[in-house]
């Protein structure tokens, strides 16, 4: 299963190894640590907000997904703050990008 | 381990000339030939090229443009520590036996491609740098309580240190005031806060400890070298607020070196925004976590030029491929005692850090007198 066509539809998926029953992130299909191959399944798409900061009026922020896997995304609406909880609304790729938006728990 | 110097520098003046990468190589090529007088092609085992421009083949090609035929010839990248990286490739290259002399040419032009990490896909659509610098910043000024116009300190001072640098991509002075109200990349970081992506080359000229020695009188030996890379993702960092590459390229480069941090009487850190300066010094154990600020500050009201004299990435400017070779250069050129008036008196030991991609990778060179 290909982790970017299935984010190109929306959908972001967690690689995991079999063997070590560890996230690999980045995406791969070994793990790093193993080299076995990995199995794949859906992101619970939550996380928590590491950091963040403001461009123009936009939030972008740091976000812990599963306590392993770091991203930076934007931020919906609100006022985020260190440690909240956010849900990850819409991922895919555009022009090349990975990007994820998230919502505030 | 058999000693390594510093036999030749040479360097451009960094500009946002839009020269061909050829001829910025060429030019601190033949700038380290004018030092050298003593220096023939022919003594030059190896030459290597320090960049992130796409073409190809560039170590052949300035070898060619020299007139030097090199044993060994190519290129190293790794995006902006690519400068010390080739350095320490040219110190293996010698303490193995495999060269005697190596030529070591860094350049870059104003629009390199090693700016962007295209293949870092967790920064999301945040990929150009000035993301990771927000980050880095707010978690900085929130763990150590330290606000916006103290970290506007670093460029004030580092813009007024370069204006002694006759290669310096900055021509002006700046006050506090002029630094805050420059124009708002985001909330955490503005235009002054950042080093600019300039045109530039250096060039160095390491060989063994006899070879050194018949071309210059001065030679300049590398007695210390850390690298540590920790992943390759801005996002995988452990701490947004230190530098933990720099911290362990800083301990392998001391303990090689058999000194400490007590010992360094200037240093070139990697100043590639406001905040690295302190990060970097309290990383490198110039001072203690929160407090690298404080160590500024002081610096600046004392005029000590002691931290990137000639004015560091923010105040020369930034050719990726050609930093951390210029940074040597500074630091050769400090303990040779012909800095002219950025020289810091009596110094006899430098240390060099040079870094990629958000603290990623660090490298850190010690050099004596």
């Amino acid at each position: 299963m290909n982790f970017e066509s299935e984010l190109k539809k929306g959908n972001f998926l967690i690689s995991e190894c079999v063997h070590c029953k560890k996230i690999v992130w980045p995406p791969s299909e070994f793990c790093n640590q193993c080299f076995k191959e990995v199995s794949w399944r859906k992101s619970l798409y939550e996380g928590k907000i590491i950091e963040f900061s403001k461009q123009n009026n936009n939030y972008f922020c740091l976000v812990e997904i599963e306590n392993t896997i770091k991203v930076m995304g934007k931020i919906s609406s609100g006022i985020p703050n260190v440690g909240q909880h956010v849900k990850i609304e819409r991922c895919g790729i555009k022009d090349d990008n990975y990007y994820f938006e998230m919502s505030l728990i | 381990m058999p000693k390594v110097g510093i036999a030749s520098c040479g360097i451009t003046k960094f500009t946002k000339d839009d020269s061909k990468i050829e001829s910025v190589l060429l030019k601190s090529t033949k700038n380290l030939f004018d030092n050298s007088p003593n220096l023939s092609r022919n003594d030059i085992d190896a030459v290597l090229v320090s960049t992130n421009n796409n073409s190809k083949y560039l170590s052949a090609i300035l070898s060619e443009m020299s007139g030097i035929e090199p044993k060994i010839a190519h290129s190293i990248e790794s995006l902006c520590n690519s400068g010390t990286n080739a350095i320490v490739s040219a110190y293996s290259y010698i303490a193995s036996g495999l060269a005697d002399a190596v030529l070591v040419s860094g350049a870059e032009r104003y629009d390199s491609p090693g700016q962007i990490l295209e293949w870092d896909n967790s920064r999301g659509e945040f990929k150009h740098p000035i993301f990771w610098a927000s980050i880095f910043t707010k978690a900085y000024k929130r763990e150590f309580s330290v606000t916006d116009e103290e970290l506007a300190i670093v460029p004030v001072k580092n813009h007024k240190q370069s204006q002694n640098n006759p290669n310096a991509l900055s021509e002006k002075t700046y006050s506090l005031e002029d630094i805050i109200n420059s124009k708002k990349l985001t909330d955490d970081l503005r235009l002054l806060d950042c080093s600019r992506p300039c045109t530039g080359g250096a060039s160095i000229l390491l060989a063994s400890e006899n070879t050194c020695k018949k071309f210059t009188d001065v030679p300049i030996w590398i007695t210390g070298i850390g690298q540590k890379t920790t992943s390759a993702g801005f996002t995988k960092n452990m701490s947004f607020s230190s530098m933990e590459s720099t911290q362990i390229a800083a301990s392998t480069a001391f303990k090689m070196s058999k000194c400490n941090v007590k010992d360094i009487d200037v240093a070139e850190v990697h100043d590639a925004f406001s905040v690295c300066e302190p990060m970097a010094l309290e990383s490198l154990g110039f001072t203690d976590k929160g407090k690298g600020i404080d160590m500024i500050k002081d610096l600046h009201a004392t005029n000590n030029l002691k931290i990137n004299p000639r004015g560091g990435l923010i105040g020369s400017g930034h050719p990726l491929g050609a930093t951390g070779i210029a940074q040597t250069i500074e630091i050769t050129q400090q303990l040779q005692s012909c800095a002219n008036k950025r020289q810091i008196a009596n110094a006899k030991t430098g240390l060099v850090h040079n870094m990629s991609a958000a603290a990623t990778s660090s490298t850190v060179l010690i050099l004596e007198r």
